[in-house]
């Protein structure tokens, strides 16, 4: 996975830079992997994932998922969209048929993903957005592996 | 004797009006209906779950979809009953087949295909979106075409209508659903849920004015953005906390005047552009009611006439889907055959 080398902290100083940086991530991002999203309301969740779809050639506009919990995109390669934040229990999350997701041939980007730690890959990449004022924000990425 | 019996009889099976009995499990609402001959509401019940999902902000679907596995039987035979009519009365039955969630999309499908089968009887699937504009039909005289804005909790579309059945989506949401923003805010300030009568109703206590929101146009294009404009929002209230229960209402009804000013303006200049002379709300958002106020206001002057439905038929609702299974049929009677319960659940079914 190339993402183990990703660990490092970004400032952006507006939405459109959020984008971008989305976009230039897009490029490190191979199918099957899977990246974790967190951050508060507004913190710029949904902007970051506009820019990794875009990065990916996906030409559809990403919407939030919070009401579907999962959007799938057509770009270069699959693009899976979650957003857990309404997700009752773990018979739920069976139910979405996760593993065809995590495991499958598309990237997955997962909001609210503290929800089901122990369902997710032994490695995946962690982003962090913090809000730090109006339009600035830290964007601190971790590569996350399970020890055994 | 025995003529006339059967002659009797014959009248009966000639009859002209046509009885639909309808089911609409997409979200959080079971609801079942018979609807006469398109547009006449033999019965509307909805059972609504809001009740179980305010306590978490917001629809959970695995609590939705058991919900409706309790509810569905109870909604339908109280349908038929408000009716004063017997699943025998009953032409055609029609079934919301999506967009929405999955598993509560499938508890009405199953029962829908299951009554089916056993009385069979024809089974029309309908698209959740036709059927809210079609909400529209049930209490207005109108043919298309129009323009239609349908706005609710999972969908925010522009679309015209040339014809029934014919559609043309021109613009959507880019990020946020209407709804979903109203909700989203009304959880930042801790208001509850649903989001859209909560602000509606603190809003009319607050100065529309005090904070100049952005409004997101997105000029050149028929598309909507409502995520930048939660986040002013977030960055106004960090900044500024909400310190009274007027301040609170100012910032609700500054936010709200930035949405429905959009949506009002943008529908009305495409309208204008395309020389539509008809524009007709849909879905839950079409019942907020400074939105239908500034609608009325701008609309004056323009030669456009505005439609919109009553409240209890914006919200999700068994009737609009009655209404858009007949505008399907156009009188047509359908006959029963097993190929058409062979259509499946579709969250993401488009127009």
């Amino acid at each position: 996975m190339s993402i183990s080398k990703l660990n490092k902290i970004v400032i952006t100083k507006s939405a459109a830079e959020t984008q971008r940086f989305g976009r230039k991530l897009a490029r490190q991002l191979k199918p099957g992997d899977l990246v974790c999203l967190s951050g508060g309301l507004g913190a710029g969740k949904t902007c970051l994932v506009q820019g990794i779809a875009r990065g990916l050639q996906v030409k559809d506009y990403v919407n939030s998922p919070t009401f579907k919990i999962i959007n799938e995109y057509a770009g270069k390669i699959p693009v899976y969209h979650f957003d857990l934040y309404r997700l009752e229990g773990l018979t739920d999350l069976r139910e979405l048929g996760y593993e065809e997701y995590f495991y499958g041939q598309g990237l997955s980007l997962v909001e609210w993903a503290e929800k089901i730690i122990p369902f997710l890959p032994k490695q995946y990449l962690r982003i962090e957005l913090r809000r730090v004022d109006e339009h600035t924000r830290k964007i601190i990425l971790t590569d996350w592996r399970r020890k055994k | 004797m025995q003529n006339l019996h059967l002659i009797t009889s014959l009248l009966q099976t000639n009859k002209d009006f046509m009885n639909i009995l309808a089911i609409e499990t997409s979200c959080d609402e079971a609801s079942a209906s018979v609807v006469q001959n398109g547009r006449k509401i033999l019965s509307n019940v909805i059972s609504s779950q809001i009740h179980i999902h305010a306590k978490y902000g917001g629809v959970v679907p695995e609590l939705a979809s058991r919900h409706h596995l309790e509810n569905i039987n109870f909604v339908v035979a109280e349908a038929l009953a408000k009716a004063r009519l017997r699943i025998n009365d009953i032409d055609t039955l029609a079934v919301t087949q999506g967009p929405g969630l999955v598993g509560s999309l499938l508890a009405g499908i199953m029962a829908a295909k299951t009554l089916s089968l056993i009385y069979r009887l024809p089974l029309l699937p309908i698209n959740h979106i036709e059927g809210h504009i079609y909400a529209n039909f049930l209490e207005h005289r109108i043919k298309p075409p129009f323009l239609a804005l349908v706005i609710s909790g999972g969908h925010t579309e522009l679309v015209i209508q040339r014809d029934h059945t014919h559609y043309k989506i021109l613009g959507r949401t880019r990020d946020d659903a209407v709804g979903e923003a109203y909700d989203k805010v009304a959880k930042l300030l801790d208001l509850g849920y649903p989001g859209g009568p909560v602000i509606d109703k603190l809003a009319k206590k607050g100065d529309p004015q005090y904070i100049k929101f952005p409004r997101p146009y997105l000029t050149g294009s028929y598309d909507f953005s409502f995520s930048g404009l939660k986040t002013s929002v977030v960055n106004y209230v960090s900044k500024h906390p909400a310190s009274s229960v007027q301040h609170l209402a100012d910032v609700v009804a500054s936010f709200q005047q930035a949405v429905i000013e959009v949506l009002v303006n943008k529908t009305i200049q495409t309208a204008l552009k395309l020389k539509m002379k008809k524009i007709v709300l849909a879905g839950g958002v079409a019942a907020n009611s400074a939105l239908r106020g500034l609608f009325t206001d701008k609309i004056r002057k323009t030669g456009i006439t505005l439609y919109y439905p009553s409240p209890v038929l914006c919200t999700d609702n068994a009737a609009m889907i009655g209404c858009a299974a007949y505008y399907r049929l156009k009188n047509k009677k359908l006959e029963y055959n097993q190929k058409m319960l062979t259509f499946k659940a579709a969250p993401n079914l488009q127009l």
